[in-house]
């Protein structure tokens, strides 16, 4: 689904070079869920850009179902943090955003729209703005509106960082019972290493600045909050962090 | 309801202190009343034309300033290099106060209207391009990579995020424009015109005739109010994002 081959991405920052990631390489199968923790600056975010295209690589080649990404494509999806929705269009108007940039038919758009909010319980809400909304609902409309376009890959940066605690479960809840119904590649950044271990079916952990990948897990203890194989992979997670960041 | 109890309250506090400075017995200030009635009476004859003309210059000369000034302002505020290249120009021409060069304009472009619009066009422009260009580079932050990611091109980021976005600091500027305009407005109607509010102003004022000279000040204020509240209007169904929540 995705190659990635020795990317690494620098930044200007006041007259230095600041390197954010370092010679990466990783591949993302199709229909299974990542998620990428690691330490503040990282590179998490500057991955998920970079598999985008909104980001240009220093070095390397990322390639998306065979093709080298240039600039964003068809196949993907982003859901940025803060949700990334514009205030000025209604629920029905975001979620309706990428199909109409992409020139789809209105009246299929008007179904595939209906489908969404039905599909995320947001038909009462569908002429509400934004501001209107609580911080889970906003998240909702943000993954109807990446669902939408129909990606083969849903990248997700911090999505849930505002959520409070209930919300946030809730959410990871709604992602994975949303992925049942359409499993696609999903990959996830997150703070969190119990979101991590929660949500990802592979865990991909990257060094401090600059980051570098320490090790894709894989996780035995996915879709549960509880038990050995969770916990064992919450502990081996943390372990690997604290002893790279000692 | 509210605001418009405000707005009843307001206009009788400023009847009330007009007509106590019309009781000082200073006869450059008539009672409210008479203003009205002078008003009202004129309304028959020429004032409607005397409004009328000014309404359509500064219409027109907003309408040109918002035309070009808007899309210029954007461009500016999203093109870092054109910016780079006009933001001098701008930085030198704006300080110089263009309502010196009325005489300039009306001697090259003639006594009739061109001259008039041209120089509120003018003025309101530089308001139009440094608010738009300012918005525009305070989108709210990631709304241009929440476009590209979904595959907007330029015109997409422009009809998606930048002029929506821009639009309520738009109208902030219209408002503060339409004052500025009204101010020259008056000015320019003082010069070489049998027509306008302006002119009907300083015709009442040189024949000392303050009752008249007070319906032609309800007049200017009268269209000022006009425009403000259409503006008003406008903005709330163009921005109605911003009066919920």
């Amino acid at each position: 689904m995705v190659e990635i081959e020795n990317l690494s991405v620098e930044y200007s920052a006041k007259n230095a070079r600041v390197k954010a990631l370092d010679n990466i390489n990783l591949e993302l199968e199709d229909r299974k869920i990542y998620t990428l923790v690691g330490p503040s600056g990282s590179g998490k975010t500057s991955l998920i850009y970079s598999i985008a295209g909104l980001l240009k690589p220093t070095k390397g080649r990322i390639f998306i179902k065979g093709k080298g990404i240039e600039e964003p494509t068809m196949e993907t999806a982003v859901i940025l943090q803060e949700f990334g929705l514009f205030p000025w269009k209604t629920v029905e108007q975001n979620i309706a955003l990428g199909l109409a940039i992409r020139k789809v038919d209105p009246i299929k758009t008007k179904q595939i729209v209906n489908d969404i909010l039905e599909k995320l319980s947001l038909k009462p809400f569908s002429r509400h703005y934004p501001a209107q909304l609580s911080g889970g609902q906003k998240q909702r409309v943000a993954i109807g509106r990446a669902l939408a376009v129909s990606p083969s890959l849903l990248l997700m940066d911090e999505p849930f960082s505002s959520l409070d605690s209930l919300t946030r479960e809730n959410m990871q809840r709604e992602v994975i019972s949303l992925w049942r119904q359409n499993p696609i590649a999903i990959l996830m950044v997150t703070h969190s290493i119990e979101e991590a271990a929660f949500l990802g079916q592979k865990i991909i952990v990257l060094s401090k600045s600059p980051g570098r990948i320490l090790d894709v897990i894989t996780n035995g203890g996915w879709g549960l909050r509880q038990g050995a194989a969770y916990c064992n992979t919450v502990n081996l997670i943390r372990n690997m962090l604290m002893e790279h960041i000692r | 309801m509210n605001s418009s109890k405000n707005c009843i309250f307001t206009v009788i506090f400023i009847a009330i202190i007009w007509w106590g400075l019309s009781k000082l017995n200073w006869p450059v200030i008539p009672a409210p009343c008479t203003a009205v009635k002078t008003f009202v009476s004129l309304l028959r004859s020429a004032m409607l034309i005397h409004m009328a003309t000014s309404l359509y210059r500064i219409l027109t000369a907003i309408f040109f300033a918002f035309c070009i000034g808007v899309p210029f302002g954007l461009l500016l505020g999203m093109e870092q290099k054109v910016d780079d290249y006009f933001s001098f120009i701008i930085l030198l021409l704006y300080p110089i106060p263009k309502i010196v060069f009325l005489p300039v304009l009306l001697m090259l472009l003639g006594l009739g209207e061109l001259p008039r619009i041209m120089l509120i066009s003018t003025i309101i422009f530089f308001h139009m391009v440094i608010t738009s260009r300012d918005a525009a580079k305070n989108l709210p932050p990631g709304s241009v990579d929440s476009i590209k990611s979904l595959g907007g091109k330029k015109c997409d980021i422009y009809i998606h995020v930048v002029i929506p976005a821009c639009m309520p600091q738009i109208f902030t500027s219209l408002r503060i424009s339409l004052g500025t305009a009204l101010s020259v407005l008056f000015f320019t109607e003082t010069f070489a015109t049998t027509r306008g509010i302006g002119y009907f102003i300083m015709d009442a004022w040189t024949r000392a005739d303050y009752n008249e000279l007070f319906a032609g000040i309800l007049g200017i204020s009268l269209i000022g109010l006009l425009l403000f509240f259409v503006l008003d209007v406008f903005e709330k169904n163009v921005c109605k994002w911003k009066y919920v929540g």
